[in-house]
């Protein structure tokens, strides 16, 4: 008898299935968001040094909040760039 | 009592010497007016992302203190602002996760894998079992150093005899 990993597909079936957003911060207990630690911010801005939405990036609003302080101060300390290309 | 963090670059231009006169002028400024000095973190010389006063790097300081009264950092920050060393500053207030963060950040449970250890930081069990693995990893490291230094050891006893044959 064929057992479930024996059954193949046509085309991959987990193309097209959306995967659920979450907010990094609130799965994760992350209470704080350091201004000084640029590699970790960088996951918020795109290759131009912009803040990513929330739509993208999954955050909850609390957070969003506090992750738009976090690179604006680390912009302002030279760590991030206000304008840029080829961030990333 | 709350808990403040001032963070300023120094230009890399002036020495060493005149570089640590900088941090100490401000921490001495901070005992003075009664403030306590939680911990200095001196981050050293950075690559600015972008130019400030035509220089391209700076020397990073970060002075974590206590005060009693709010009115101290307006002083602070005119003189931040009037010294000629300094290039940039910026003071922030830091609520009670900020000062937990700093307190594990020190305690090196932050810092190796971004996520991980982030989240490890608040859960206490977690932070526990975390702080534990470091240990192992430890004796492990102690035990690979022994193993070494005897090889090491066996390596030059085989090097003596060979002299003394060669004798």
């Amino acid at each position: 008898m064929a057992s479930r990993d024996d059954i193949k597909f046509l085309s991959n079936p987990t193309i097209g299935q959306r995967r659920d957003k979450y907010c990094r911060f609130k799965r994760f207990g992350i209470k704080y968001i350091d201004y000084k630690d640029p590699d970790f911010l960088l996951q918020f801005v795109n290759e131009q040094g912009k803040l990513l939405p929330r739509r993208i990036t999954g955050n909850s609003l609390k957070y969003q909040r506090k992750v738009a302080t976090a690179v604006k101060r680390a912009r302002h300390l030279a760590m991030l760039p206000y304008v840029t290309d080829q961030l990333k | 009592m709350r808990q403040y963090e001032v963070t300023f670059i120094v230009d890399p231009v002036l020495s060493d010497e005149e570089i640590k006169s900088t941090l100490k002028t401000y921490q001495d400024m901070l005992s003075r007016e009664g403030g306590e000095i939680v911990h200095t973190e001196e981050m050293g010389l950075r690559q600015l992302a972008y130019p400030i006063n035509r220089r391209n790097s700076g020397v990073y300081y970060c002075v974590e203190f206590k005060l009693e009264s709010p009115s101290f950092i307006d002083k602070l920050e005119l003189s931040l602002r009037r010294d000629e060393r300094v290039m940039r500053f910026l003071t922030t207030s830091l609520d009670k996760y900020g000062v937990k963060y700093n307190d594990d950040k020190r305690k090196g449970l932050i810092g190796k894998k971004k996520d991980k250890d982030k989240d490890s930081q608040k859960d206490q069990p977690k932070a526990k079992s975390d702080s534990g693995k470091p240990k192992t990893n430890e004796k492990e490291a102690v035990k690979k150093v022994v193993a070494a230094k005897q090889e090491l050891e066996a390596v030059k006893e085989t090097d003596d005899k060979d002299v003394q044959e060669e004798e």
